[in-house]
């Protein structure tokens, strides 16, 4: 009885204590997991006396499902460029016109006219990185710059290779190999990217989204990874080297983005515009280890991410390839490719 | 029973109809009751089971729409497509093994990682069951305590012993048994292992609650009859723990077939299986029909084995009595 007393007068202090401390009002951030600076947000919630919550989802389709069912109190997305596309397409995002917002001049011209929002009018840039692959370099040591070591890998590599176990990724990879298209529906170059990758399989040792932990476990030696993941596993692995390959690689762009039905409108355009700012953008990639497009952020960035390999490309590389959303006829193809593949 | 009861009482002859009214009243009274007390399962059932199974019966027989979601168009193409394969090379309709060779390697999984939890659990049980009762409960505080974890935790506890650099295989080559790592993990046997290791108290608990009502008498008598070691566990022991191995059996077969996490993780997530197959639909595949409709197709399945069960229980019935 005395414990539940204590109890009860130790909650009723804390709420008096609490009240002062009571956020005028409430942001709800939906955003992938292990992706948002807590930094970052502390500084929000102090700067504008605002709340934040955050929640995480591991893919778009993920969170395009719980979305789309409405009601979901988010106020904050961010949405892959593709997955931006399609949200605009089916109407959850508010127009919030973030370009006429008062931090847009630091925008990256470059990230302005995308092709998932033209002139920007629903989202900002968040992080933007590749997809590649990492090898260890003492395991192999020849040239790492080519979607072979994939697809036909050298003696000390067979086995010790970590795919991601993404449909889009693993095909892409093979079409490029391959020299053909992305999202081309071209039965007989798919099938001859199902024999590619149906060959390639035996020589692959998992297909796996968590590759900072298979590298640097020894698991394998070359895994197909992001750039920002390679940095970190490089940390750990200092032999471990990020490829450009000369067949082409994925580039791709998270975006922050204001759900149609946002309960707290306001703070969400608060928050778009705090983003934009070169400080809080250099918060969010010395956190999650990418890029930002967000001008002047270098100044605020730790200073081994400005020289990392993983984020200046090399001059000869191909531009990266920014994936456009493929039909559904495409999808269902690669659905059975996916499924011949892993069954 | 209850039924049984309150029907008897009411084809008996009334003795007045004052009496009769009263009991008339006194039954409907009873019968609100049953109603309100039921209320809550039916309602439970209801919600959360019968609406979400309707629901993927009608999502599976619509078409899918774009981006996720269901077109509201009758079709069973969702069915055909588990079976048959619309060609992508040359569009025609082929019988396709694709889907069935993953539902089969999920049920041979779930098949052989509940006999191999029985193989474990029956002596586990048998030797707690016939421990002296004040020893029995640290037994089982001992069987469950695995269980205060988290299943990935778990999991990964495992991923952990079995991989290259873990623990067995550091061990084996620092005492020189070994001279490079052992593959054990990212293989069936890593999966299978998994399994067992995060089925097996659902196989101990109630195989303990069967034998632990033993009539230990009984055993001794068959000795006194003459009967072996081998002839009285098949013709004493056994059948009487056939309830406990029967419900082991459901209780570690039945998630072991949708099983998600352990094959991801142990497996190495280079072949799908039913569960991460359907869960696929849901997000990168876009086909939510075909998710519920393989979501049906599994539980039609589960079904089937139940049924067998089922009837195999009322034939040994039948037998004994």
């Amino acid at each position: 009885m005395k414990k539940v007393t204590i109890g009860l007068s130790v909650l009723a202090l804390s709420a008096v204590a609490g009240l002062p401390a009571l956020a005028a009002g409430k942001l709800n951030i939906y955003n992938w997991g292990n992706y948002t600076s807590p930094e970052m947000i502390e500084k929000f919630e102090a700067e504008h006396d605002i709340e934040v919550t955050l929640d995480g989802y591991d893919s778009n389709e993920t969170m395009l499902a719980k979305v789309k069912e409405g009601n979901t109190g988010y106020d904050i997305v961010v949405p892959g460029d593709y997955m931006i596309k399609i949200m605009i397409e089916q109407d959850l995002l508010a127009e919030v016109k973030p370009n006429e917002m008062e931090n847009f001049a630091n925008v990256d011209p470059n990230w302005v006219d995308v092709w998932w929002d033209p002139g920007r009018n629903y989202s900002i840039p968040y992080q933007w990185g590749t997809t590649s692959f990492t090898v260890d370099t003492e395991v192999f040591t020849g040239d790492i710059n080519t979607l072979e070591l994939l697809f036909n890998p050298p003696e000390e590599l067979q086995g010790r290779i970590n795919m991601l176990n993404d449909m889009n990724d693993v095909i892409n990879a093979g079409l490029r190999y391959l020299g053909y298209g992305r999202c081309n529906g071209n039965v007989d170059e798919l099938r001859e990217v199902t024999e590619l990758l149906v060959e390639a399989k035996q020589h692959w040792r998992t297909m796996d989204y968590s590759t900072i932990e298979k590298l640097t476990s020894g698991d394998v030696d070359l895994s197909q990874n992001w750039n920002g993941a390679a940095m970190r596993a490089r940390a750990q692995r200092p032999s471990l080297q990020y490829a450009y390959p000369k067949e082409g690689f994925t580039g791709w762009m998270d975006n922050v983005a204001v759900l149609k039905d946002a309960p707290n409108m306001e703070n969400a355009k608060l928050f778009i515009n705090f983003m934009m700012d070169p400080e809080n953008a250099a918060m969010t990639s010395n956190f999650a280890r990418y890029a930002n497009g967000i001008k002047g952020s270098e100044a605020f960035m730790d200073p081994e991410m400005l020289e990392a390999p993983e984020i200046l490309m090399p001059a000869d590389a191909p531009a990266p390839d920014f994936v456009k959303p493929c039909p559904q006829e495409v999808v269902d193809l690669y659905n059975k490719i996916w499924t011949r593949l892993k069954q | 029973m209850a039924d049984r009861i309150t029907d008897t009482r009411t084809t008996r002859q009334p003795a007045s109809d004052a009496l009769a009214g009263a009991r008339a009243a006194r039954d409907s009274a009873a019968k609100r009751t049953r109603v309100f007390l039921l209320a809550p399962a039916i309602l439970t059932i209801g919600i959360v089971g019968l609406m979400p199974l309707s629901i993927a019966l009608v999502y599976s027989f619509l078409e899918p729409g774009t981006y996720g979601g269901v077109t509201w168009a009758f079709s069973t193409d969702a069915y055909v497509q588990f079976l048959f394969d619309r060609d992508i090379f040359d569009d025609s309709l082929t019988f396709s093994t694709s889907y069935l060779s993953i539902f089969w390697r999920s049920a041979f999984l779930a098949i052989i990682t509940t006999i191999g939890a029985l193989l474990i659990g029956f002596p586990t049980a048998y030797f707690i069951a016939t421990k002296p009762p004040a020893q029995r409960n640290l037994w089982l505080f001992l069987v469950t305590l695995p269980f205060w974890t988290n299943l990935l935790i778990r999991t990964y506890a495992m991923l952990l012993i079995i991989r290259d650099e873990g623990f067995i295989n550091i061990t084996l080559q620092m005492i020189g048994l070994t001279s490079g790592p052992i593959e054990m993990l990212y293989t069936d046997g890593a999966v299978f292992l998994g399994l067992i290791y995060s089925f097996l108290p659902f196989m101990v608990l109630p195989l303990y609650a069967s034998l632990e009502k033993l009539d230990f008498r009984l055993v001794e008598a068959a000795h006194d009859l003459y009967a072996g070691r081998v002839q009285v566990l098949r013709r004493v022991i056994l059948p009487m723990a056939r309830p406990g191995m029967i419900a082991g059996c459901i209780l570690v077969f039945i998630p072991c077939l949708g099983a998600y996490i352990t094959p991801e993780l142990l497996g190495g997530g280079k072949k799908l299986m039913i569960g991460n197959m359907i869960a696929l639909q849901f997000g990168g595949s876009r086909n939510w029909p075909f998710g519920s409709a393989a979501a049906l197709i599994l539980m039609a399945m589960v079904l089937i084995v139940l049924l067998i069960v089922n009837r195999s229980r009322a034939d040994a019935e039948v037998s004994h009595g």
